[in-house]
């Protein structure tokens, strides 16, 4: 068998009398699908490498693990009765960080640190879930305003501007007093204030991808347009929503940390926003305790930071418009 | 003149938004999930079914709801809100004009100056992009920007109100003056500007990052034109390439983000004014949502969301102003 | 004494991948009253001649050599004395269809502006210079207080034009005037050009890629290839009977109608000229030359003479010399 190198170009015309001996057959991918998904893997593949130089997502990245092990591994590294006002396991009120309790006690004795580690599994998943709803209305409109055009498009963005001009904590306020107070009820109101700006980057980026030569040669063989949304127009706008969705999670996480500073969060569960409610309404600030303070807000601080950073890093990777810079 | 055109289509733009945050704020507290008589009078001693059926009629909620949504659309237009339940016997309107002047000093302030350092620290970043300066200066906005606002108030009043370690207490607690000082003219306004100064030393730093952020690249980009490098050529000062050529163009975009983000300011006010309960919109909020004033909570959504309208349709008339390329039409 | 004099001009950029070579020693003279074309294809080098000249490179890249401006060495000027030559000595016409001229400035401060930081005029005076430029290149003076997006393409090369002139230059550079207008914009932009150099006496550089717009305006041709000069000479010889392989292949580019050489088949050279960071050894042109023997991959050629004011850079030019003696 020859190598490939070898093969005559055609400037010098098919050899004669030399027949071409059939090679080993090509690992040939055996249906389109197959095609693309090898293509799909390759491609996440090189994101991968990409990202893994840039070293400020990579310390974003590791501080997100970090948080993530925390909140799967709470009961782990605390106990959940820590969480209760009347756990014989808590201190004296008020007292600063000690041996048996590192951080320092709150009103009711407990730890301020199970409180923190605690508090990473609420802030974690109001967070998460939040931004899942925020995200899925957010491309859902995006997507159909993008590639539908014509009134549709019109109607759905001036929908999307309004909801933009409307300034977020007074709507979340309002929503969330109306209902009764719950993480289910916190989730939604954060997830349906913050998909207005998801749904304009989504359909910017469908617009974009509409008018590519392989949409419009799918089309002209008679795709649907479930065919189109699903094969070609969200696989090439899912990168740049993935990269909008994490830092979606890190404005969500301060959303709801706010909400319930103040006293809009759900009263039964702890977060951190709840914790440092309860701080600041026992006179925390005035009364020096800064043991009580500080933890659950720089939780907050390095988690938001975290995400941002991932994002970012992603961002310049996946978005278009940065890449070309 | 297209100027005209471009100004009537903005502002009838914005007075549909308005119209939409009006009925978007008529159905938020009629069509939520259980009796919204039941709702106000749950948890206060009030509550039982004759009550709530008074109330039910006195607020006209037995009427149809077409009906309803004229009433409301009246009230509203005459700014009628109805009475503040927390402050019995006043109405929303009364209420919210009592607070509204500290809300408008405090903002007014904030943005004015974190939009002047944000803009200076931007202009300076994007100038000497990759500096040392730059560096230091997106490092301190992305943490900054990663702190809730709340926290970063209570840190404040922590160390400069409550005085802590080495911090030394040079502030007042909260409040907007002193309270029973019976000061005027100048000793008053010391007096509110000594009350003023933190919780606006809150907003400027959590707001300034963005600004030179945004400006940081906008000036980035201008600076890589080539009509830098026509002037450049022509034997024009750096500084003078700067601030004649980059800055003007590299402004316009910024202006507009500049205006836009006034919507956050509304937020983080909200937050800082109950941290330093300093008595205005955003101080009143925070009790409303403690007491299930609905009446208020309704006008002040109402009055944060018209503010947010207005200064965007201001944004957008000045830069059509600014922009000669908006100008022409 | 030559108005310029550029000797052993080298500038290497510093890019990411490493020091990269754009200029790899050219020089050239041009006196008072003449017209030097400079030709070659994309990445050849030209405009980064241009931006030498009057020291606009960016940050990092690294000039050595001289430029002597009237005598004196641009290189080696300070900061204050550079500024007072840049447009007073030397000035330079821009492709103005592009973003050449500041958005945001009127056209009559934009011109005025040249004059009054050279302290040539007050402000008054500036503005009516300006106008009087305006006129001579064929704009009315009204325009004066348009903004840039109100020109079309060709007035507002012809502003550039009238913006080189302010400050009576010694010389003008025109980088690529013409190449971003249609055919008949490009033949009136040209005769002003012309017009305006034939009348102030003017010493001019012109830049371009378009080898038949050269021949018409310039006394003498330099064509680029690679950042080297390979062959130079009176702009009519240089065009019809080209010394240079590469020089035959850019002629040939260009057919002339009615001329039987073009009738068979439309000529191009394959192949792409090469990157600055990987170009061929010897002469640089050989993976590309039709007429390319042995010794050329390895020997890198000097600018031989191949008749009378003429200078090619290629192996052949002296196997022919001795040939013919």
């Amino acid at each position: 068998m020859r190598p490939p190198e070898a093969l005559p170009t055609w400037e010098e015309g098919p050899p004669v009398g030399t027949e071409l001996e059939p090679g080993p057959p090509p690992e040939v991918p055996r249906n389109p699908r197959q095609i693309a998904w090898t293509r799909r893997r390759a491609s996440w593949g090189r994101i991968w490498r990409t990202y893994r130089k840039n070293t400020l997502g990579m310390i974003g990245l590791a501080v997100l693990i970090l948080f993530a092990l925390v909140a799967i591994f709470a009961p782990l590294l605390a106990s959940k009765e820590g969480l209760k006002a009347t756990c014989p396991c808590n201190g004296i009120p008020f007292s600063p960080p000690s041996l048996n309790y590192p951080l320092g006690t709150d009103n009711y004795g407990r730890s301020v640190l199970t409180l923190t580690i605690w508090g990473t599994r609420v802030s974690l998943t109001v967070g998460l879930f939040a931004t899942a709803i925020s995200m899925f209305i957010g491309s859902f409109i995006g997507i159909v305003a993008g590639y539908r055009g014509g009134v549709s498009e019109s109607v759905l963005m001036r929908f999307t501007d309004w909801f933009l001009v409307i300034p977020f904590l007074p709507l979340a306020i309002v929503l969330a007093s109306v209902l009764s107070p719950s993480l289910g009820v916190i989730i939604v109101v954060i997830g349906i204030t913050s998909w207005p700006s998801t749904a304009r980057i989504v359909r910017a980026q469908v617009l974009t991808v509409k008018t590519r030569p392989y949409v419009e040669r799918s089309r002209a063989l008679g795709a649907s347009g479930w065919h189109l949304n699903t094969r070609h127009i969200l696989p090439n706008v899912g990168p740049l929503i993935f990269a909008n969705t994490i830092l979606t999670v890190a404005i969500a996480i301060l959303s709801e940390s706010t909400l319930a500073f103040l006293g809009l969060g759900d009263p039964l569960s702890t977060s951190w926003g709840t914790t440092l409610q309860n701080a600041f309404s026992s006179g925390a600030a005035y009364a020096g305790q800064w043991w009580w303070i500080v933890p659950p807000g720089l939780a907050i601080v390095f988690v938001v930071l975290a995400f941002t950073l991932c994002g970012f890093a992603l961002d310049e990777i996946l978005n278009p418009k940065l890449r070309q810079r | 003149m297209g100027t005209r055109r471009y100004i009537l289509s903005k502002v009838l733009q914005a007075l549909l938004t308005l119209a939409f945050v009006m009925v978007f704020n008529f159905f938020l507290f009629r069509v939520i999930p259980g009796d919204p008589a039941a709702l106000l009078l749950r948890g206060t001693a009030a509550f039982n079914p004759e009550n709530v059926e008074r109330v039910t009629h006195e607020l006209g909620l037995d009427k149809p709801l077409p009906q309803q949504f004229l009433v409301y659309a009246q009230d509203t237009f005459t700014l009628n809100f109805g009475d503040s339940f927390f402050l019995k016997g006043q109405d929303v309107k009364t209420v919210i004009a009592d607070r509204i002047w500290p809300t408008l000093l405090l903002v007014a302030t904030s943005t004015l100056a974190s939009a002047a350092l944000g803009l200076l620290i931007g202009i300076y970043s994007g100038w000497r992009h990759g500096s040392r300066f730059d560096v230091g200066a997106q490092g301190f906005t992305l943490f900054v920007y990663s702190m809730p606002e709340f926290w970063f108030g209570i840190l404040v009043l922590m160390a400069f109100a409550g005085g802590i370690g080495p911090f030394p207490s040079l502030f007042p607690a909260g409040g907007y003056a002193t309270p029973g000082a019976d000061l005027s003219g100048l000793g008053h306004a010391a007096d509110v500007l000594n009350h003023l100064a933190l919780p606006w030393f809150v907003l400027v730093v959590a707001y300034m990052g963005e600004y030179s952020l945004i400006m940081r690249n906008s000036l980035i980009d201008v600076m890589n034109d080539d009509f830098v490098m026509t002037a450049r050529a022509k034997g024009v000062r750096e500084k003078q390439i700067l601030w004649r050529h980059v800055v003007p163009n590299a402004m316009l975009p910024t202006f507009t983000v500049v205006l836009l983000s006034l919507g956050f300011i509304f937020g983080g006010a909200i937050t800082v004014e109950y941290v330093f309960s300093y008595p205005g919109l955003g101080l009143l909020t925070v009790q409303a949502i403690d007491s299930k004033d609905f009446p208020l909570l309704q006008g002040l959504f109402l009055l944060f969301s018209a503010a947010v309208i207005i200064a965007n349709l201001v944004a957008d008339i000045l830069y059509s102003q600014l922009d000669p390329r908006v100008r022409a039409g | 004494m030559s108005i310029l004099s550029v000797r052993d001009l080298e500038v290497t950029y510093a890019t990411q991948a490493g020091p990269v070579p754009a200029v790899r020693g050219v020089s050239f003279d041009i006196d008072k009253g003449e017209v030097l074309g400079l030709a070659g294809e994309s990445g050849c080098g030209k405009s980064t001649i241009v931006n030498a000249i009057l020291r606009l490179l960016p940050a990092g890249a690294i000039t050595s050599g001289e430029v002597l401006l009237n005598g004196e060495d641009v290189l080696a000027m300070k900061g204050g004395r550079l500024r007072a030559v840049r447009w007073t000595g030397a000035s330079v016409v821009f492709q103005g269809a592009m973003h050449a001229l500041n958005p945001v400035q009127r056209i009559g401060d934009q011109l005025a502006e040249a004059i009054v930081i050279h302290k040539l005029s007050a402000e008054k005076e500036a503005i009516l210079r300006a106008g009087d430029l305006l006129e001579k290149v064929g704009l009315p003076p009204r325009r004066l207080r348009d903004y840039p997006h109100e020109l079309s393409g060709g007035q507002k090369q012809r502003v550039m034009i009238a913006m080189a002139l302010t400050c009576s230059p010694s010389v003008i550079i025109a980088d690529e005037p013409t190449t971003a207008l249609d055919v008949m914009v490009q033949a009136q932009v040209l005769g002003l050009l012309h017009e305006l150099q034939h009348e102030m006496g003017l010493a001019m550089l012109f830049i371009t890629h378009d080898l038949s717009v050269l021949v018409e305006v310039c006394d003498r041709l330099a064509i680029m290839y690679a950042g080297k000069i390979v062959e130079e000479g009176r702009s009519g010889p240089v065009f019809e009977k080209p010394a240079h392989p590469y020089t035959e292949a850019l002629a040939a580019a260009f057919p002339a109608i009615g001329d039987p050489r073009f009738r068979k088949s439309p000529s191009g050279l394959g192949g792409d000229p090469p990157q600055p960071d990987s170009i061929p050894s010897g002469c640089s042109f050989h993976p590309r030359c039709p007429v390319a023997f042995d010794e050329c991959p390895t020997t890198i050629p000097d600018l031989y003479e191949a008749g009378e004011g003429r200078r090619a850079a290629c192996l052949l030019v002296p196997q022919r010399a001795q040939v013919a003696t």
